[in-house]
């Protein structure tokens, strides 16, 4: 039992940084009907960036901070010096961009940083507090629920209630009747870009002391995860995105927990297969993934 | 709806008019590429005696990507299906050629036939995995198609590490390949064996693969990709043509990755990387999606550039580890940007870019 | 017809690719009345409309709007110059509830005061979008949807609005009642109303001017009560 309550909250403070990184996922498919397979590169090298100012300054928050700016900037920048020109005919082309990407980024970070792991350090401590004999939940794990908690309903207001959301979503879902009513089409899919790439380097910063640490592939499983996440809960959901996040990283964890943590790869794929196979739309969106 | 009708197949015609004239079309295509490959071959051989051994180990090398990127654009060029996951169908080859050879050499057995028999057998368990991711394949589009092959590329090779008991983690196993025969001579070089080996094989792939894109198989693949609609009006079972496809671009990447076992004589997960998957489709694309011609452009370029750099590297006087920082990546990053690039600026490819100069200077001269 | 011309166009030519659809099209319509452009199908009557927006770029001439060349103005600076442009099928937003749709309308504005006092009129003037203001797109009716797209362009008190077959699918009651809210605006705020219509008769009876296409270009341009009237015109050129 004791065990139980420990794999669920590991699970469910895993799942939280899933959602994180799938909503941002969520983010760049509803803008602009592209899946950012470079996300995980873009937000590794943020953490890069945050880990040398971290290194060099002394200061944990201020490379936090860093990083958040930098995955802003990379997604703008992304989006502005490259996916803007990519020919949007075939679906095909965004995603091979988006790989070239990943090549790119990862072996510019290899060459700067070099290709071994260096430690990611954590803000608080990671051991559990025990409640009543009951190893429960750890500063870190309160840090990462608290924090994603923030970004996840500060996303929710921005989207529901601001002006600035309500032009994002009607370029996203309308960008020819959205420029007639005056927004800046080409702007808001900057920023979606640019908010997906912060958001994925927070998750970053959040799930790296909680790995093997800093490595120009460190993202690659973590992608993926959040990738079946995202597909769990309908791409087109950022609800879903959020539930699908935690219930992914929960089932990892009992996979690991119960099973062996070799197995988690796999776990991953079988859940992957068994949603899109079941399910191609999601839980919670009825759309289908089959466009024909 | 006259893209539709396009589509259709002709209204049957009386069988004696239309079987002879789609016979004899046949046979030539067949024979075209016949003498393709044999003129190929022939240069291989001469090639082969003409350059050094690491050279031809090199060549070998070519001619095993070849194998894997000639399937691969097949798969995505003509039938439009992403695939990130070609990289862990080259393992499953390289593990079953491993494996096979193992056997072999632990019975005693020896013979010239082993090891085609051992490259048959990773061609079928390959097929077989294709099969199966296939399916899956069959019923997913776009970003979800290359997500699941992702998942596939990251996933797999890390299979090697869980089930170490049979391919022993990230050791990886050794692959025991007979030496040259000695009807040969007993001086011939090891490594123009290998480009015989490898070169044979793979041209063997390539008329299949030729022959298969000029068939009626080859015309479904292509309909199926531009319009799933369309197709399915005119009487193509997109689904199955689908699974063909991706079983047969499989086949030659389990082919593929079994001759590079056979040429390293070893094999291990971290040869199987997701960036060897995302080598390979950078390779079709920059070689021009859907042309055989450009998957030659493709291998050719997986091979050279990686030794391309190596060389620019040793001009400039770098501390050790700086040199090795560079050596490992900068192939890397240059195929990254060449990726983004070409497809931005010339989605065509090496081979497109080729075939619109020819085009230029035939025009010029007429 | 003493007003100053709201818009005037000279020898606008305009297409999607080689072949342009406009050959050299003028037109000019005075502020605060109604021009209705009608003519066969493929005519280039929604091209007129989409170049005009700026939603294709024009291949050679003028558009002024109140003196100003418009040309060259990116699209979504178009509502901040005073023209709204109602798109084919209307472009309401099924995403996104009512009140969203019309808000969009009047975001560009710098002063919020008025955009707030505009979408208030708005709902005054539509009362069955008051009553959906959380209602999602893809839940109205057609004559729902006619009204916010009209109500949505109006949030931004423009001076000329360009609507694209208003009718279409709709009952005739429905669009008569959407004319002669046309004509109620025009006489109450001034506006200057350009549509594109395949319903001559409706088009005609609502307009001042009328102005007949036919393959991409002007055929005639006359006051719609002689177009309406003048079986000989109405024979030669409008077919009934």
């Amino acid at each position: 039992m004791d065990r139980f309550v420990f794999l669920t909250v590991d699970g469910l403070s895993r799942g939280a940084v899933y959602a994180a990184f799938a909503l941002a996922l969520v983010l760049i498919w509803r803008a602009a009907r592209v899946v950012n397979f470079a996300q995980g590169a873009m937000a590794v090298a943020a953490a890069y960036v945050a880990y040398t100012v971290s290194t060099t300054t002394g200061s944990y928050w201020l490379g936090f901070v860093v990083a958040i700016v930098a995955g802003l900037l990379l997604g703008a920048l992304v989006d502005r010096v490259v996916m803007r020109h990519v020919d949007h005919a075939s679906p095909l082309n965004p995603v091979i961009v988006a790989l070239g990407l990943v090549l790119l980024i990862q072996a510019v970070l290899g060459m700067v940083y070099g290709n071994e792991f260096r430690p990611a350090e954590a803000p608080f401590s990671r051991s559990a507090l025990t409640v009543g004999g009951v190893a429960v939940l750890s500063p870190y794990d309160l840090f990462v629920f608290a924090t994603i908690g923030v970004v996840v309903s500060g996303l929710a207001w921005l989207f529901a209630r601001t002006p600035v959301g309500l032009r994002m979503r009607a370029a996203a879902f309308a960008p020819e009747v959205s420029r007639l009513l005056g927004v800046n089409v080409g702007g808001m899919l900057t920023l979606g870009w640019a908010l997906a790439s912060g958001v994925g380097a927070l998750a970053a910063m959040l799930v790296m002391p909680t790995e093997l640490g800093l490595h120009p592939h460190a993202m690659d499983l973590v992608f993926v995860s959040a990738f079946t996440a995202a597909v769990v809960g309908g791409l087109d959901s950022p609800p879903g995105a959020v539930v699908g996040g935690l219930v992914v990283g929960l089932l990892l964890s009992y996979v690991s927990g119960y099973a062996g943590s070799d197995l988690t790869p796999l776990a991953v794929l079988v859940l992957l297969l068994a949603v899109l196979l079941v399910r191609p739309g999601g839980l919670f969106a009825p759309v289908a993934a089959r466009r024909v | 709806m006259s893209a539709t009708r396009a589509a259709l197949p002709p209204k049957r015609r009386p069988v004696e008019a239309d079987d002879r004239p789609v016979d004899r079309r046949f046979h030539s295509t067949l024979l075209r590429h016949l003498a393709v490959v044999l003129a190929a071959g022939l240069l291989l051989v001469a090639v082969s005696y003409a350059i050094e051994p690491f050279r031809n180990f090199q060549l070998a090398t070519v001619a095993a990507y070849l194998c894997a990127t000639a399937g691969l654009t097949v798969l995505t060029g003509l039938n439009g299906q992403l695939s990130l996951g070609h990289g862990a169908l080259m393992a499953t080859g390289a593990y079953t050629v491993a494996l096979c050879q193992n056997a072999f050499a632990d019975r005693g057995m020896s013979g010239g036939w082993l090891l085609p028999l051992s490259l048959g057998a990773a061609i079928v368990s390959t097929v077989a995995v294709g099969a199966v991711v296939g399916v899956a394949a069959a019923r997913l589009r776009g970003p979800y198609l290359a997500g699941v092959t992702l998942a596939v590329a990251i996933v797999v090779p890390a299979l090697a590490v869980t089930f170490d008991g049979v391919f022993n983690g990230e050791q990886g196993l050794s692959v025991p390949v007979e030496p040259p025969p000695l009807s040969l001579g007993p001086y011939f070089p090891y490594e123009r064996w290998q480009l015989w080996l490898t070169g044979a094989a793979t041209l063997l792939a390539l008329l299949l693969l030729a022959n298969l894109i000029r068939s009626r198989y080859g015309r479904s693949f292509r309909a199926v990709r531009d319009d799933e609609v369309a197709a399915r009006l005119a009487g193509i079972h997109v689904a199955r043509t689908q699974v063909l496809a991706f079983v047969v671009s499989a086949a030659t990447a389990g082919l593929g990755g079994a001759l590079l076992a056979v040429l390293a004589q070893s094999v291990s997960p971290g040869a199987f990387s997701l960036t060897l998957s995302l080598f390979l489709l950078m390779a079709v694309v920059i070689g021009g999606l859907g042309r055989l011609t450009g998957a030659l452009w493709g291998a050719v370029l997986l091979v050279a550039l990686p030794d391309l750099t190596h060389s620019v590297t040793e001009l400039f006087t770098l501390s050790p580890a700086v040199a090795q920082r560079l050596e490992g990546n900068l192939p890397l990053a240059i195929f990254g940007l060449t990726l983004i690039v070409v497809m931005i600026a010339a989605p065509g490819g090496i081979q497109g870019l080729l075939s619109r100069l020819g085009r230029r200077l035939r025009a010029r001269r007429s | 017809m003493s007003a100053p011309d709201l818009l005037v166009v000279r020898g606008l030519v305009a297409g999607y690719g080689a072949a342009p659809v406009l050959q050299a099209i003028d037109l000019t319509v005075p502020a605060g009345t109604i021009a209705a452009v009608v003519g066969a199908n493929g005519a280039g009557k929604t091209t007129l409309l989409r170049a005009l927006s700026g939603m294709i770029r024009p291949a050679a001439g003028q558009v002024l709007l109140a003196g100003d060349e418009l040309r060259g103005t990116p699209v979504e600076q178009l509502v901040r110059r005073g023209l709204a442009h109602v798109p084919e099928g209307r472009g309401v937003i099924s995403e996104l509830t009512v009140d969203e749709n019309l808000r969009l309308g009047g975001l560009w504005r710098r002063d919020r005061a008025d955009a707030g006092r505009a979408l208030d009129e708005v709902y005054q003037l539509f009362e069955p979008l008051a009553r959906r203001r959380r209602h999602l797109g893809h839940q109205l009716s057609g004559g729902e949807r006619q009204m916010l797209a009209l109500g949505r362009a109006l949030v931004g008190r423009p001076r000329l609005l360009l609507l694209d077959e208003p009718s279409l699918g709709l009952a005739p009651r429905v669009v008569a009642r959407t004319m002669a809210l046309l004509r109620q605006l025009r006489d109450s705020t001034g506006l200057t109303v350009l549509l594109v219509e395949q319903n001559v008769r409706s088009a005609l009876a609502v307009a001042d001017q009328g102005v007949v296409m036919s393959l991409g270009r002007v055929v005639i341009a006359a006051p719609a009560v002689q177009l309406r009237d003048d079986v000989d015109l109405r024979h030669a050129y409008l077919g009934f």
